[in-house]
Parts: C-alpha cells; structure tokens; sequence
C-alpha cells in the first residue's frame, strides 16, 4: 500500500517536471528572441544596481567598487544633515508642485475647448501647431523661449511700448518658477490634450441624450457626462505625475539654468549631476540619486494601489 | 443673438444634430469666444517660432530696428553660411544622423524580437521575464551608478554610448507587445501548418501587420535620438564627439563659438559684422535643428496619436 503510494507520488511529481521541460523545449526559440533583450537589461539596467553599493562605501577609484570598504549610512548622515538638502528638496518639489496645479488642467481644458469646435480645417490647423512644440527638444524650445523673452525680444519690446521698464526674466529669481511652468505648458498643453480628447470621442452619445431629458443644460452636461468619461485617464496622468513630483525635469531646468537662478532652480537632478559627474564626489551624488530612486518607486506604488482602491484602471 | 439661442433650446431638428455629435450647440457669442481664444493659444504657440525663423535670414539693422517681425525684412544667407562653416556643428550633425539612423535600425530589432517572446503567454517563465522589463520602469539605480558602469565597460566618451544604453525602452517594448499579443494566434497556426519555420512566420505574418506600431515606435525612438541631450551632456566631455543637442545648446545658450572651428564673426570682414549678430545665428542653429523635426511631422502626428491610442488602450 505504502509502497504503491510513493510510487505513483513519485511519478506525479516527475510526470509536470516531464511536461515542463517539454515545453521549456517547445519554447526554446522563444527564449532565444528573448537573449538581446535579456542582456541588454542585465547589463545596462541590472548591473547599475550593483553600483548603488557606492552610496554605502568609501569609494576609491583605484580600487574599483568592490574593494572599497564600507562606511555603512555615513553619506546618508552628511546628506540629510546638509544645509543644501532641505534647499534642493523644496526647489524640486515646489517646481513639481507648481507644474502640477497649472500643468495638469491645461491640457484638459484645451481638449474641452477643442471638443466645442465643429469646423475640421480649424481644428486641424489648431491641433497641428499647438503638437509641434512636443517634438523640439528643450535645448531648441529654449533657444525659442530665448528669444522672446531676451534683451531685444518680443516680451520686452512690448513692455517698453507699454512704458514699462524692460526685465531680464533668464536671470530673474522671482520669475523663475513661473517661467520655467509656462513655458513647459507653452511646449505641452497642445500635445497632452490628444489622450482627453481621445477619452472624449470614446463617450457615449446617449448619455448627452439622457442628460437632456433630465433637463440638464450645457454646463451640466459638461459636468455630469464630459468630465466623469475623462475621469480615468485624469486619474492616471494625475498620480503618474505625482508620483514624479522629484523629478522636477531635467532637460528643462538645466537649460534655464544659470548661476543668478541658482537659489530657486538647483534641483535635485542639477545638484546629482553637478557634484557627481562633475564634481566626482560619487558617494554623495549615489546616495541623493537613491534616495530619489525610492521616494519615486514608493510614490508610484501608493499611487496605483490608491486609483486601483477608487475603482479606475491602474497601472499593473 | 436671442434667436440663436432659441435655435439652439428649441428648434428640434438643430436638437436632433446637436445630439447626434454628443453635447449641446454653443450660443454663438460662445462659440465665437471658444474659436478666438483656440486662435489666439495657437498664435501664441506659432508667433516665437516665425520670429525665429525671420531673425535667422535678417540683418542686424532689421533685427534691432523691428525685432517683432515675423517676415524678415532684409534677405540674407550669412548665418545660414556662418554656422555651415563652423566644423563641429556639421561634424555633429553627422554623428546624430548616424545615432538616429543606425540607433533605431537597433532599437527596432531589440524590441521586436523581445516583444515577441513577451507576446506569448504561455511560455513557461513568461512571468520572470515580464518583471524584468517592469522593473525599471519602478525603480532605476540612478546616474552615478551608470556612469561608472560606462566608465568600466569603456564606453565613456565613445559615440556607443548615445546608443548602447539606450536599445530598449521599456515602454516601447510593452506597447509592440501588446499589439503582438492582439493577433489572432489563428493566424500563425495556419502558417505553421503551411509548414513556415518560426522566423518565417515572424517576417512574413507578424511583421507586415504590425507596420503601424512598428512605424509608431520607430519614431519614438527615432525622436528621442534626434533631440537626445542628456546622454551626450553626461557622458562625452570632447566637444568634437557631441551629439546635436549638446552643440546646439554651447551656441544657443552660452553663444559659445569658441572652439568651433570657424572664423569669428569679427574676422570675417566689416560687410558681415553688419550682418552678423549673436541673435540671428543663434536663430539659424536654432532652425537648423528644427528643420528635419519639420520634415517628418506629419508622419510624426500620425503615428505618434496612433501611439497614444494603442498605449491608452491596455495599459
């Protein structure tokens, strides 16, 4: 009895290895498409991880990341306990922050605004310029940003011929901020509003029908039928954008950057490159880049379980 | 005005077109508001760039004298010819095309070939392999880490390293393989039956089916190499291996013409020192840069929506 048992337990267990190495079998061209990628992931996303050791280590050059001794949280102390953190950390966030409020409804309220247009050449020509910002890169847009609002720009010559004096916004601290945000709408308001306006054609026709019946008028139709049919992509693009709020844009703020707007505009990715790889002073940079790394990563999990609790699609 | 907005309540067979296109006709004092401020937002969007573009064929007297033109008011080529002579904008010229060309051609074939396997559920590991293209989109080790990481492989101020790190964009490989996934598994197992082998069956079935989202993520990769400037900006410090950008922004914003290889604008004589000014060759790099984005748009808005759309359709 006993023995039959083993034997046929035995062999259940080896029958699903069996299958499993028959399909391993089957799917062997499969994994082979799969190899370029596989290496490519490992190498040049997987072995980076290793380097975060360097945020824990003093590191010496010469002796390459795994001889150099450990130092356990020290970077950590000297980074938080630095009077730049708390600077950095609310450049970045505020600018975030700032972006969010203003940036976030733009592209809503030009899909909405979009939405009303009934001639197609108009809304064609609108669409087609209002997109092409998208596809600049900072560095050019900046160039154009620039100009306009330069010495002898269009911004300034405008505001002497309102009799006003002329202002050099590039190096303008209070000005900063507001004009990093807007020239960022100015780049993306257009580009951003294509998702609403896809959500938008998506919604029913009858649910306007019904609304009418209700005796509801334009604006409640807008509230009551238009909005609710956007409301999951806007709860998407919200918290991804939330869950970025340390990424304040790179690209943008460097650009913008120069040594009279230091005070508002280092953000932490200025301050990461600027001591690291200008700097080599590794062990720091590694430790803000980490930290960085973690705020984001725990940010964008609360934020999918968050829309996955309110009933929208989530991210995974 | 009264009676448009009778028309629009009342009349029932404008409240029959209206409902067939969804929400209620606006008064027409409304509409006319919506289309002003829509024009006046794409002016706004249109007015820098047509500056632009007339500053770089201006003279410095047309420049200062109506900077608000959007017509340049006096024909020149000399900062088109200046900045044509300036040897480390045209040598990175060069080495962008070839970025874009030969990166993408890469990029494609990585993201393909790994889209494919990712589209095929029911291969055994099919899980350890999806998390591990996941995975960096949560969490990334940092710049510092890479850059070691280059600095040991010997990448670092090589032109590799603009295409190297950057063969797969994990979003671009979901997004292929979701449209992968989409076809009918009917389709191969006819072929399979036909007796087409594996690769066969990817270059004649898989492949001319998806040329929209092949398109599509070819030109997100081919976009993000053009306008790339982070990757050269980190990680090549000689200024004769920089990308486009980075050159472009040494004479956009720090008008830096230093080692550029070209005769000053001083030298070149009192005729074009007239002519030439920082804001029109800046101008003219500026529409250099522009000019080949422009080329491409409208196979750019075209399959770039069509990207959105298939991204928005499965997450």
């Amino acid at each position: 009895m006993n023995k039959t048992i083993g034997h046929s337990d035995r062999a259940s267990r080896r029958r699903p290895l069996r299958k499993w190495a028959a399909e391993v079998k089957k799917a062997r061209f499969i994994y082979l498409l799969f190899v370029p990628t596989c290496l490519y992931f490992l190498i040049f996303t997987y072995a980076p991880f290793y380097g975060i050791t360097i945020a824990f280590k003093d590191y010496q050059v010469f002796k390459g990341i795994f001889e150099s001794p450990w130092v356990g949280l020290e970077h950590f102390r000297t980074l938080f306990s630095s009077a730049k953190f708390p600077e950095l950390l609310q450049n970045t966030v505020t600018i975030s922050l700032y972006r969010i409020l203003f940036g976030f409804p733009a592209p809503i309220l030009f899909a909405l605004l979009l939405n009303e247009v009934r001639a197609v050449w108009f809304k064609r020509s609108v669409q087609t310029i209002t997109y092409f910002p998208h596809f600049l890169s900072w560095v050019v847009f900046g160039g154009i940003v620039f100009n306009f609002i330069g010495p002898n720009g269009i911004f300034n010559t405008v505001l002497e011929a309102l009799g006003r004096d002329p202002v050099n916004l590039t190096t303008s601290v209070e000005h900063f901020r507001t004009l990093i945000v807007s020239s960022a709408i100015m780049k993306e308001f257009g580009w951003g509003a294509i998702i609403y306006l896809a959500a938008l054609s998506g919604i029913d026709p009858q649910l306007y029908e019904a609304a009418k019946i209700d005796g509801a008028g334009k604006l409640r139709q807008i509230w009551h039928v238009t909005l609710p049919g956007m409301r999951s992509v806007m709860a998407l693009l919200f918290v991804l954008s939330l869950a970025g709020i340390l990424d304040a844009g790179f690209e943008q703020i460097y650009i913008f950057l120069n040594p009279a707007v230091m005070g508002p505009g280092d953000i932490i990715d200025t301050y990461v490159y600027r001591i690291g790889i200008l700097g080599a002073n590794y062990e720091i940079a590694t430790a803000m880049g980490l930290f960085k790394g973690v705020v984001g990563m725990v940010f964008i999990i609360t934020a999918n379980s968050l829309i996955r609790r309110m009933g929208e699609k989530s991210l995974w | 005005m009264v009676n448009d907005i009778g028309q629009g309540r009342d009349n029932p067979s404008s409240q029959r077109m209206a409902a067939s296109s969804g929400l209620d006709r606006n008064p027409a004092w409304a509409q006319a508001l919506i289309y002003g401020v829509l024009a006046t937002l794409t002016l706004i969007c249109l007015y820098p760039m047509l500056n632009v573009l007339a500053i770089s064929f201006s003279e410095a007297q047309a420049i200062y004298g109506n900077p608000m033109m959007v017509v340049p008011e006096s024909f020149t080529l000399e900062a088109y010819k200046y900045i044509f002579s300036t040897r480390v904008l045209l040598n990175s010229f060069g080495i962008t095309v070839f970025v874009t060309v030969f990166g993408t051609l890469l990029n494609l074939m990585f993201t393909i070939t790994g889209a494919y396997a990712l589209s095929k559920t029911q291969v055994p590991g099919h899980k350890l392999m999806l998390w591990m293209i996941v995975i960096p989109m949560l969490f990334g080790a940092g710049l510092i880490p890479m850059y070691i990481l280059l600095k040991e492989l010997h990448l670092l101020n090589t032109i590799w390293v603009l295409i190297l790190p950057k063969l797969v964009a994990p979003f671009n490989m979901i997004l292929m393989r979701n449209f992968f996934w989409s076809i009918p598994d009917g389709l191969e197992e006819s072929a399979r039956i036909d007796g087409a082998g594996e690769l066969r069956i990817i270059w004649n079935v898989i492949l001319p089916l998806s040329m929209p989202v092949i398109a599509t993520v070819g030109l997100f990769y081919g976009v993000n190499h053009w306008n790339d400037f982070f990757t050269g900006l980190f990680f090549i410090k000689d200024n004769t291996k920089w990308p486009l950008q980075v050159v472009l922004r040494s004479i956009i914003i720090d008008f830096n013409m230093l080692n550029m290889g070209a005769t000053t604008p001083q030298a070149t004589g009192d005729m074009s020192r007239l002519v030439l000014q920082p804001e029109n060759i800046k101008a003219a790099a500026i529409i250099f840069a522009v000019v080949p984005i422009l080329c491409v748009y409208p196979f750019l808005q075209k399959y770039f929506v069509k990207g959105i759309m298939l991204g928005s359709v499965k997450g």
